[in-house]
């Protein structure tokens, strides 16, 4: 036993994974590693290969035939409800009478091997009755095609303040989905049990919702099922309400078979059959100042949703409430349209609607600059929140939390901005097809489910009476190291080594009706439900030593492995049996529910969010303008975590979340023809960022001022989510590049992902422009 | 397909006579004969590297490699690395660093450090950045993999002789 004086391990202290030992030495176990239980079953899947079409007949007679084969299922085969859906109910596990997308699923085959279960889904005969499908958001808007109905944000008088401004733009961004690509793909693993129950191994950031679903579509109730996830190859949104159709049909299977049913999802399959993040056309209407100061703006956003409405909702909200990202907006209407399209039902991906919010407002502080030849981060100073009468958001929050101007100062002095913007521009002036971009853009990021009742946390804490704890709450691990730093929290509160502390699977048998582990708050609700359990048998184990030491409760003194109560002396472990022996409970569920959240979706005014988490980042890049490719030449970042509990896992979470951003904005390109065929459904056809697409040059730093103003778990705040959208400095940079090519005289239309085909598009146009505008100019003199 | 192709591999040290399928890729047999699922099935078109295995000491895709045409060659996976308790230097070093978030890419990463190391024990930073650029990360932004490597590296041990053996 180590006998340093303080604890070492607890929060604030840079710890390893907690399974790092076993991620490198192959013994971490993910779904397709378990031992598989004798008897078990493989699962294909029978997909739509139409966008839009009625089914006119399912003929699955040779497809059951087929050799290996055990089980077919189709809609009629499912004992309870055929949906799988999160909110609305309208995702059927099969389709029944019309199919709304390509790779629908239709039926499913289970099979002794999984190449016989995929050589009998693809004997399955479906005819349809082809009907027109809507596949781009334009088409959409244009055939009123529409999931949900439009939702607006409202503050002062929009189009008062625009037509009185002394400058007025307008303008108009494409942005590009994402696929999660999570390296592990979907799977799930249905055992059956005794009395019908079955127990479900899932891929899945939300048990509890695929034990609900599961439940009801075997026509069982909620307590028949059990969920269980040790970890995730990755989730990043795409594993939130995405694993109930797999573990659904495995379910499906196993009951029908009564045998155990593997439902693993081929990468191609993955692509075509789950939600990404949502496309978004965003335009704006932007009244300001001569400092470039918003006086009004309206902005209206169209999102792609798919044939379903899955999250769609509170992701379209949430880009509502980003549209502001970290700027005042006196007088500002927003509204979105989400639109229903014959694809693939869009869903959660880390920012969950945010980015693409914030991408329009960043796309007009850069109009708003080049139109009046200022640096776009004067502007951008001059719009932050801040100073007086200048802190409410569209939806009537009040920005309490705010430390922008602060982080811009250290930011702007540590990167050498202004230094560099110069030289930038005299470098370009001298280079006849290189040209380089520089940007800074601040992230302010809202912390919490907006949907209120999600934010609520269990945990359940067990000690041994050897002085081992055993630690369970309702999050999952999908990498960021939830578990760890929940660990660290017991372990604080305990003030025992992290190592006494056992982390296991999620399970929906131990903690029950949890909410997903998203919108960044995995740590701040399960840290906190974890550390209200441990605190609970904490402090009955303090009375039971005030009992046994003579002194008050008060006055026993609870040190690092060494509990003292008047004159006695107890050790951890110690203090454990005695207090087992005189028969204390030593066992605590805990519970959280974030405080201070409100919102009324009717007014759209409210307090969503408990805090907001805020950071910034400074690229550079370098274009070639012949060809449009591009480098990223030096990155740097300050991101405010508040009190990290775990630095080294934070600064993990930024420089992931930064690439992944910048693989969205500006090489992930989803590709659908005109029937809804999704193109780049491949590796091979969807590139993510490798190694090589790293920054040349790269600094991140934690700001070390940041507290979190609330009572959060030790003053920490939440980093999943966030640094994705430090990227956006990356996309700003280039469009920066390619004002600088066209010598600032004019704005580029620049949509999202800028690939370098993108890239050169958009300088072509520029350049037509310029010439029209040339000419236009020459006629009149 | 039947498994009915005689092959004989030295896996991890010990040798093995095994029966494949005609279209079974190293990381079928690793996986679902041996239980040996240390490499992972990640996009199994040999684009993502979790995969990776060392065949005589190269990093190979194991999704790409057919099985029986390794008849008599010599498999390391990322089980087989360490010395009984004591982790090989590269994993030490991707423990240390702690180049790892999910996981999901870190056996294949960790095999193709590994393979570098044997081949080019004086690989510089862009000579790792380029090695591992075929092998993909969703989580991290690679710097602390690149990082991890380029530490293992300075410990300067060589252990092509050990990963092939
Ligand atoms: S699984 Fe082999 S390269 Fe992806
Ligand atoms: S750690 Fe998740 S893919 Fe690399």
């Amino acid at each position: 036993m180590s006998r340093s004086r303080k604890l070492t391990s607890g929060v604030k202290q840079s710890l390893p994974h907690d399974s790092a030992h076993k991620h490198v030495s192959g013994e971490a176990l993910y779904i397709d590693d378990i031992p598989e239980p004798p008897g078990t079953l493989f699962a294909a899947f029978g997909m739509s290969e139409k966008a839009h079409a009625e089914i006119t007949g399912i003929n699955l007679s040779k497809a059951k035939a087929a050799p290996g084969v055990v089980a077919v299922a189709a809609a009629e085969d499912i004992p309870g409800d055929n949906n799988c859906a999160p909110v609305f109910g309208d995702d059927p596990i099969f389709a029944e009478a019309l199919v709304e997308y390509v790779g629908q699923s239709i039926f499913a085959v289970a099979a002794e091997t999984v190449e016989q279960a995929r050589r009998a889904a693809r004997l399955g005969r479906v005819t349809f009755k082809e009907r027109k499908p809507v596949v781009t958001i334009d088409e959409a808007m244009a055939a009123k095609s529409f999931i949900l109905p439009p939702y607006t944000m409202q503050r002062g008088q929009s189009s008062r303040a625009l037509s009185r401004a002394k400058h007025r733009i307008q303008g108009r961004v494409e942005i590009g989905g994402q696929d999660q690509f999570y390296l592990e793909g979907h799977i799930a693993l249905a055992v059956p049990q005794e009395d019908g129950d079955m127990v479900i191994y899932s891929s899945s950031q939300n048990p509890s919702e695929v034990q609900h679903l599961v439940a009801h579509a075997l026509g069982l109730s909620s307590n028949a099922v059990t969920v269980e996830v040790r970890r995730m190859g990755g989730g990043f949104g795409g594993k939130e309400t995405q694993p109930a159709l797999y573990a659904c049909i495995a379910a499906v299977l196993a009951r029908k078979t009564g045998r155990p049913v593997k439902a693993r999802v081929d990468r191609d399959d993955d692509m075509i059959m789950t939600g990404k993040r949502h496309e978004f056309v965003t335009t704006w209407d932007v009244g300001f100042d001569d400092r470039g100061r918003i006086e009004g703006i309206e902005f209206d956003l169209a999102a792609r949703c798919g044939m379903s409405a899955d999250l769609s909702l509170a992701i379209c909200d949430r880009a509502m409430f980003h549209s502001d990202n970290a700027y005042y907006l006196s007088n500002v209407t927003i509204v979105s349209h989400r639109c229903k399209t014959n694809t693939v039902s869009n869903t959660a991906f880390r920012g969950f609607g945010g980015p693409q919010g914030m991408v329009g407002i960043e796309r007009v502080m850069d109009e708003i600059a080049f139109t009046l030849g200022l640096d776009p981060l004067d502007v951008r100073r001059a719009n932050l929140y801040g100073g007086k009468g200048r802190n409410i958001t569209p939806y009537h929050m009040t920005v309490e939390d705010n430390v922008l101007p602060e982080l811009f100062d250290e930011l702007e002095k540590t990167s050498r901005y202004r230094k560099r913007r110069r030289e930038i521009e005299s470098w370009n002036r001298t280079s006849p097809v290189l040209k380089r971009g520089i940007s800074l853009t601040p992230v302010k990021f809202g912390i919490s489910f907006t949907t209120t009742f999600l934010n609520q946390a269990g945990a359940l804490v067990h000690v041994y009476n050897d002085g081992s704890v055993h630690l369970n709450h309702g999050g999952t691990e999908m990498g960021p190291g939830l578990f760890v730093k929940v660990a660290q929290i017991v372990a604080e509160e305990f003030q025992i080594d992290v190592d006494r502390v056992k982390i296991t699977a999620t399970n929906t048998g131990k903690v029950p009706n949890t909410s997903a582990t998203a919108a960044s708050s995995g740590t701040d609700m399960n840290g906190m439900a974890a550390k209200n359990g441990a605190r609970t048998i904490r402090d009955r184990m303090a009375a039971f030593a005030a009992d046994m030491g003579g002194c008050r409760k008060a006055e026993v003194v609870w040190g690092y492995d060494a509990i003292r109560a008047g004159k006695k002396r107890f050790t951890f472990a110690e203090l454990t049996k005695a207090a087992y022996l005189g028969r204390v409970q030593l066992s605590a569920a805990g519970f959280y529910a974030t405080p201070k959240i409100h919102y009324d979706r009717d007014k759209a005014t409210g307090r969503p969010f408990y805090y907001f988490a805020y950071g910034a980042s400074v690229s550079e890049v370098m274009i070639d303008t012949l060809t449009g490719e591009y480098k990223v030449l030096r990155t740097d970042i300050l991101h405010d975590v508040g009190e990290s509990i775990n630095p080294a896992m934070d600064i993990g979470q930024i420089e992931g979340g930064f690439l992944q951003g910048m693989g969205w904005l500006t090489m992930e390109e989803l590709w659908w023809d005109k029937a809804g065929n999704l193109k780049t459904h491949a590796p091979s056809t969807y590139k993510i960022p490798a190694a090589s697409d790293w920054p040349e040059k790269f600094d991140v730093r934690i700001f070390e001022r940041g507290r979190n103003k609330e009572a959060t778990i030790h003053r920490s705040k939440a980093v999943g989510e966030p640094p994705l959208m430090l990227a956006i400095s990356v996309f700003s940079a280039i469009g920066d590049a390619l004002a600088g090519a066209c010598g600032h005289q004019i704005s580029p239309d620049l949509n999202a992902p800028a690939t370098p085909e993108e890239v050169l598009l958009t300088l072509e146009d520029m350049r037509a422009r310029l010439s029209a505008g040339a000419g236009l100019a020459e006629a009149a003199e | 397909m039947t498994r009915n192709i005689p092959v004989s591999l030295e896996i991890n040290g010990d040798p093995h006579d095994l029966r494949v399928a005609l279209s079974d890729s190293i990381l079928d047999v690793l996986r679902d004969q041996l239980q040996l699922t240390g490499a992972k099935r990640g996009c199994n078109q040999g684009v993502c590297g979790a995969c990776t295995v060392l065949v005589d000491g190269r990093a190979v895709r194991g999704c790409l490699t057919n099985a029986a045409a390794c008849e008599g060659e010599a498999v390391t996976t990322v089980e087989g690395l360490a010395e009984g308790l004591t982790l090989h230097p590269v994993q030490e070093a991707f423990v240390e660093a702690g180049a790892m978030q999910c996981g999901f890419c870190t056996p294949g990463m960790v095999l193709a450090t590994a393979a570098l190391l044997s081949e080019n024990p004086t690989a510089s930073r862009e000579d790792v950045v380029q090695a591992l650029s075929s092998n993909l990360c969703r989580c991290s932004g690679y710097q602390v993999i690149i990082d991890a490597a380029l530490a293992a590296l300075e410990t300067g041990v060589e252990i092509g002789g050990e990963a092939g053996a």
